[in-house]
Order: C-alpha cells, then sequence, then structure tokens
C-alpha cells in the first residue's frame, strides 16, 4: 500500500512539473515580452504626461530575468510562484494575479464540488433502476436523457436557462447571490443564499458526466447480475433488495470512483465556459478577459493552479480506489 | 473452416437444404460484408447514419441547398421571426409563407416583425436567386426552394441582427463545423497512429514513457490551455490560416484516445499467429504494417473517428461561440451562436439559438453511427 502510495505520489509530481513547463510555454506565445506590454500600457494610461524610466524598465526586465536565456526565466517564473506565491501582475485588473485566483478559485472548486456530488447522487439511483429493470419504459426514458446529455454542450443549457428566466421571470439567472448579498461579507444567510443558486449552475455543468455515469453503472451492473454468485445467494433465499445492495451494487460502484480522474478535468472545463455565460464569481469569467487581453500572468496563473488541483484531485480518487480495492494496490 | 467444410457446405446447398443455405453465407462471406450484415441489425446506428450522409451532402451542396447566400442581408428586416412554410394554396399545390408587419409591443413599445396571414409570399422550388460560384468553378444560380419575387422577405428560422438568413446561414455553417471536425479527426488519427504505433511497436521503456506521457496530457483539463492557444492566434491571420490553426488545437488535445485504440491493437496483434507466420516468412516490418495489421484493425479505426468527430465539433462550437475560435465572416455554428450571448437578444429573438439544434442533431447521429460501428468492427465475435 505505501510503495504503491509512494509511486503514485512520484508521478503526480511528474505531472504537476510537466504541466508547469506546459503553462510557461503558453506565457511565451503572444509576441513580445510581459514588460513591453505592461511599458505599453502604463504609457497609454498616463497619457505621456510622465515618462517611465528605462531603471525601471530594466528593473522589472531583471527581476523576471528577461534578458536571460529561457530556462533561467522558467526558474524565475516558477521559484516566485513556489517560495513567495507570486503570480505577477496583472495589467488588466491593475492587481496582484495572485489575490485573483485566491478570490475565484474557491468558487470554483466549490461548485466544482457540488456538481461532482450532484452527478453521483442522481447517476447512482438511476443506474441502478435502468440495469435492474433493463428495457423498461423507465430505462428507454433514462437512456435517451442520457444520449441527449451527451450530445448537448453545456453551455447551450447555460443559455436556454438564461433565456427561460429572462423571459418568465423577467430576471436573468445572472451570477450566484441574490442582489442583497453580492458585495455582502460572507455570512450564514449569503452562504444560505448561494447554495440556493448554486445547484442550477451544478446541474447544468454535471449533465455530461451524469449521462456517462449512468450509462457505466447500468452496463457494470448488468454485467455483475449475471454471475453465478448472484444466482446462488438468490437461491438461498437472500432478498432482493438485500442482494441487490450487498454485493452487485458494490461491485458496479468501482468505476465511480476509478473515473474521477477524468470526470474532474471535464467539470473544470465545462465551469470555465458556463461560468463566462452566466457571469458566475468562478474562475471562468477571469480567465477568458484575462486571455482575451493576453494578460498572460494571470491566464498562466489561474491554468496552473487548476490543473494542479485537478491532478491532486486525481491523485486522492486513487488513493480511495486503493483503500476500497485491494486489487489495485495489491498489484 | 476448411475448404472441404466449404464444398460440403455447398453440396448440401445444391442438395436443396435450405437450413445450410444462410450458413454458408455467413461462412464465405468477408470481413466486410459480415460487419456490414452486423451493422444492419443496428436501427439507430443505420437512423444516425443516414442523418450524417444528409448532413454531408448538405455540406457539400450548400450553396444550392440554401436560399440565399450567407452574406446576403436585408437591414428592413432586421431580427424577423421565422415563417412557416405552407404546401398547399386553395387545395392545390403551391408553395408559399405569409409576410411581416410591423407592431409595437404593448409593453415595451418597441418595434417588432410580425407574421401578418394577409400578405401572402408564394414560393418556387428549383429557384433562381442569388447568384453564385459553385465549389469556386463556375457560376450558377439554382437554388432549392426561394420566392418567386427575389424582394419577397423569405426567412424560414428567422434573420439575424443584419437580417440574414438564418436558415441559409446554418447551412453554410454546415460546411465549416462538419469539415472543422474531419480535418481534426484525421489531424489526431496521423498524430495517434504514429505515437500508438511507436509505443506498441517498440514496446518497453519507450512504451512506458509515452503511457506516462498520455496519462498526463489526459488528466489535465483541456479547455483552459485550447482556450489559451486560441486566444494567441493574431488577429490579423487570414480566415483560412485561423481555421487551420483552430483544427490544429483540437487535435493537438485530443490524440490521446486515439493513440491508445492504436498501440492496445498492435500489443493484441504481436500475438496473433498469421503476424508470427508473416515474421518467420520474413516479410518486411513496413509491409507487415501496411498489409497485414493495418486491415485487420481498420474497422476499430474507423469507429473511433466517428466517435471523436463530435467532440471537435462540440470544441469548434465552444471556442467560437467564446470569440476565441473561428472568426466573422467565415460562418460557423459557433459563430453563429456568438449572437446569443446577450440575454436581451437571446429573449426577443429565441430563434437564434436553432444553429444549437443542428449541433445536438449532428453530434447524436455521429454518436449513434459510432456506437454501431464499434459493435460491428469485431463481427468475428
Amino acid at each position: 500500500m505505501w510503495r504503491y502510495l509512494f509511486r503514485r505520489f512520484l508521478s503526480m509530481i511528474f505531472t504537476v512539473w510537466v504541466i508547469s513547463l506546459l503553462v510557461f510555454a503558453i506565457i511565451q506565445l503572444p509576441p513580445g515580452d510581459y514588460v513591453t506590454t505592461l511599458v505599453n500600457q502604463l504609457v497609454a494610461t498616463s497619457s505621456g504626461s510622465t515618462t517611465i524610466s528605462s531603471e525601471y524598465i530594466e528593473q522589472i526586465r531583471e527581476s523576471y530575468g528577461f534578458n536571460q536565456p529561457i530556462y533561467v526565466q522558467y526558474f524565475k517564473w516558477i521559484g516566485k510562484i513556489l517560495t513567495k506565491g507570486e503570480f505577477g501582475y496583472s495589467f488588466v485588473y491593475k492587481r496582484d494575479a495572485v489575490v485573483m485566483i485566491t478570490e475565484r478559485l474557491p468558487m470554483t472548486f466549490a461548485l466544482s464540488f457540488s456538481s461532482f456530488i450532484l452527478v453521483w447522487v442522481i447517476a447512482l439511483p438511476i443506474g441502478i433502476y435502468s440495469a435492474v429493470r433493463q428495457y423498461s419504459l423507465g430505462d428507454y426514458i433514462f437512456s435517451f436523457i442520457g444520449f441527449i446529455g451527451v450530445a448537448v454542450p453545456n453551455f447551450l443549457l447555460a443559455l436556454i436557462l438564461l433565456f427561460v428566466t429572462y423571459k418568465y421571470f423577467d430576471q436573468a439567472m445572472i451570477g450566484l447571490f441574490s442582489q442583497e448579498y453580492a458585495s455582502a461579507p460572507w455570512s450564514m444567510a449569503k452562504l444560505i443564499d448561494m447554495l440556493k443558486h448554486l445547484w442550477i449552475p451544478a446541474l447544468i455543468l454535471g449533465l455530461g458526466g451524469t449521462a456517462g455515469l449512468i450509462r457505466t453503472m447500468r452496463a457494470n451492473l448488468l454485467d455483475e447480475l449475471n454471475k453465478p454468485y448472484v444466482e446462488t445467494a438468490r437461491s438461498k433465499g437472500l432478498s432482493e433488495a438485500r442482494l441487490l445492495w450487498k454485493y452487485p451494487v458494490r461491485h458496479a460502484m468501482n468505476p465511480f470512483v476509478s473515473t474521477i480522474g477524468w470526470t474532474l478535468p471535464g467539470l473544470i472545463s465545462g465551469d470555465l465556459i458556463v461560468s463566462t455565460v452566466l457571469n458566475l464569481p468562478t474562475s471562468g469569467p477571469v480567465l477568458y478577459n484575462a486571455l482575451r487581453a493576453q494578460d498572460m500572468y494571470v491566464a498562466a496563473g489561474f491554468i496552473l493552479m487548476l490543473t494542479i488541483l485537478t491532478v491532486i484531485g486525481t491523485f486522492v480518487s486513487d488513493i480511495l480506489l486503493a483503500v476500497l480495492d485491494p486489487r489495485i494496490r495489491l498489484q | 473452416m476448411t475448404i472441404n467444410e466449404i464444398d460440403r457446405a455447398l453440396a448440401d446447398r445444391a442438395s436443396g437444404d435450405p437450413a445450410s443455405e444462410s450458413d454458408v453465407r455467413v461462412e464465405v462471406a468477408t470481413q466486410w460484408q459480415l460487419m456490414w450484415w452486423k451493422f444492419r441489425k443496428h436501427k439507430l446506428a443505420m437512423f444516425g447514419g443516414a442523418l450524417v450522409l444528409f448532413f454531408y451532402l448538405l455540406a457539400i451542396f450548400v450553396e444550392f441547398f440554401a436560399p440565399v447566400n450567407y452574406t446576403t442581408y436585408n437591414e428592413q428586416y432586421v431580427y424577423a421571426p421565422p415563417q412557416m412554410i405552407h404546401f398547399f394554396r386553395e387545395g392545390k399545390f403551391g408553395p408559399y409563407v405569409y409576410g411581416y408587419k410591423f407592431e409595437r409591443d404593448p409593453v415595451s413599445f418597441k418595434k417588432t416583425w410580425v407574421i401578418d396571414e394577409s400578405v401572402i409570399i408564394p414560393l418556387r422550388f428549383l429557384n433562381r436567386g442569388d447568384s453564385y460560384k459553385f465549389w469556386g468553378l463556375f457560376n450558377a444560380n439554382l437554388h432549392l426552394v426561394g420566392p418567386v419575387n427575389a424582394e419577397d422577405p423569405f426567412y424560414l428560422l428567422g434573420a439575424d441582427k443584419s437580417g440574414r438568413d438564418v436558415f441559409s446561414r446554418i447551412i453554410y455553417s454546415a460546411r465549416i463545423s462538419l469539415t472543422v471536425g474531419l480535418v481534426g479527426v484525421f489531424l489526431s488519427l496521423t498524430i495517434g497512429i504514429l505515437v500508438g504505433g511507436i509505443s506498441g511497436l517498440v514496446g518497453g521503456r519507450v512504451d512506458n514513457l509515452i503511457q506516462r506521457l498520455i496519462e498526463i496530457l489526459i488528466s489535465i483539463p483541456n479547455l483552459p490551455i485550447m482556450l489559451a492557444l486560441a486566444a494567441m492566434v493574431p488577429l490579423t491571420w487570414s480566415t483560412l490560416s485561423v481555421y487551420f490553426m483552430i483544427t490544429i488545437i483540437l487535435s493537438l488535445l485530443g490524440w490521446m484516445g486515439m493513440a491508445r485504440v492504436v498501440r492496445s491493437k498492435f500489443l493484441a496483434l504481436r500475438e496473433e499467429d498469421f503476424i508470427m507466420a508473416a515474421q518467420l516468412d520474413g516479410v518486411p516490418r513496413v509491409r507487415m504494417i501496411t498489409k497485414h495489421m493495418l486491415p485487420s484493425f481498420l474497422s476499430h479505426i474507423i469507429a473511433s473517428i466517428t466517435l471523436s468527430i463530435p467532440g471537435m465539433i462540440l470544441g469548434e462550437t465552444a471556442l467560437s461561440f467564446l470569440g476565441l475560435g473561428l472568426r466573422p465572416p467565415v460562418v460557423s455554428w459557433g459563430v453563429m451562436l456568438q449572437d446569443t450571448q446577450k440575454v436581451a437578444v437571446l429573449a426577443n429573438s429565441p430563434w437564434l439559438l436553432f444553429p444549437a439544434v443542428a449541433v445536438i442533431i449532428v453530434v447524436l447521429a455521429l454518436n449513434f453511427l459510432g456506437d454501431g460501428l464499434r459493435d460491428a468492427a469485431d463481427p468475428y465475435q
């Protein structure tokens, strides 16, 4: 077990390193370096009255190591993040990128996590029902909804939600808070208000994943139900409910845990676009604006943190799976 | 089955034994025939396949199927609502739509177009309308359907903010949106076969390294990276360059599944007797792959191609919808959906969501087709 954990941990560190290289490559993509953009920005906003001293420019260049080879720049960038938690400066928002990240990231994870829970809560009973009552009307209806869930892009669901709420309730469903709480400090009432709003975006976000999981659960449970041990248990006079819950369902549950690794990236990706449409206070809209304005340090910070937290989530799910299923840790 | 057995079965059939006739048919059929028979049983897949065929035909002949060109506009009919097409007038065949009139909204006092049932606009099938250069080769002006008087408004699915026909634009978009999927899948297939093939054939440490890399790439949420790459495409690039850049971005993040399929097939095939036999015969490696290995997993490749096109189409739609993908004047379903980002516009003209219906139908059809192909890919089971 510990060996497995250790191996898995090493591979996670390696993954994070590869991701940091990838994100650094993205920062390098726009033409000109960060300082040029920053200087242009400063010149534009100060309307020419103040000239920026070349010393100041040199100073920034020095601190980011722009005069040095690319690998030095990489180490300076990642070093600042690791040691000081500095992600750079946003010239669009005129703030430190790290402030924006700490502001928005928790909301992204609140949304993704609730969506994740919702996916499980919905997919599990439906998957069991569809397998036990195979080819029933309900099974067909759920299969149909499942297909739709795969084919409808989730931003479209968000658009339909906007349309319906705007048209019939006179107020577009935008944001996560009612007006009176939007800028209020955190309190119990605000939390409840948020939870009231959260479930709709969470549902939209989770539909695709739910559809996939229902199909997996159904297929797995059908496989289990045809195994001889079920027949044995039945012939020994176990009640149907007990028979179902005690063994086959537990077996069929495995993919729920093992698919976290690819459900999570999907949720994070989905959050970006759904939140941009619904203007939720998560990472989505900020990352989107940062990318459009080529505000690269903010964008890079968000992408880095989002991907790393996803990788950690996958790591945790792997540990859970190893705890649940001895076959994996003994491999 | 040996030649003798086939002979015997054929002899049985000649002697008039009806039971063995179908057996013989199955036993002497080629691999592709078997697949076709198995695929045919899958009704939903057949239906999906027909739809996909229809959409690609539409994409080939857009200029003919669209009533007007996608750039044709009429500033008079901004946000005109959809018209219903009626086929019979006074008991005779004579297609027509109703015209429009202005009306003031009783609440907002805004002027809007509504359908006016007192005005009749006659239509004609195989109508001469907007002229176009078919495939850029020769001039034509034939359209499947159009108004008899070219000035009459004809908006089957409504008009957009510049008074352009949404229906025609959806049809023109099919060409872009569907080929983005094809080109993207072709690119990711190339990468996938290359990487997966190396991984499966070489094996050992190289295989291990490639597999770890693929695992890493799959565990990263790809939309942020896709957005970042797409946002970097310079605004000054030509539409064609942007188009290819977007397909490259989509395929760069979508080849991993393909590589895994190819690798697992190579690994399984290495153990097969006929490959061993070919090896002992001294067949060169390239010939071994192209002549003996590739045909035996081609069907699986086709199935995974079909199942990965929807991802490409949805990816392009999402990027373009956010304004980071294809840009006007190029028209794709995602580009059209950009107009729906403003909720007030969407609320007053919900027909702007019709491009999404096209996306959903195509994605569903491709999924059904792919499911059927995957089931049929291994006909010997």
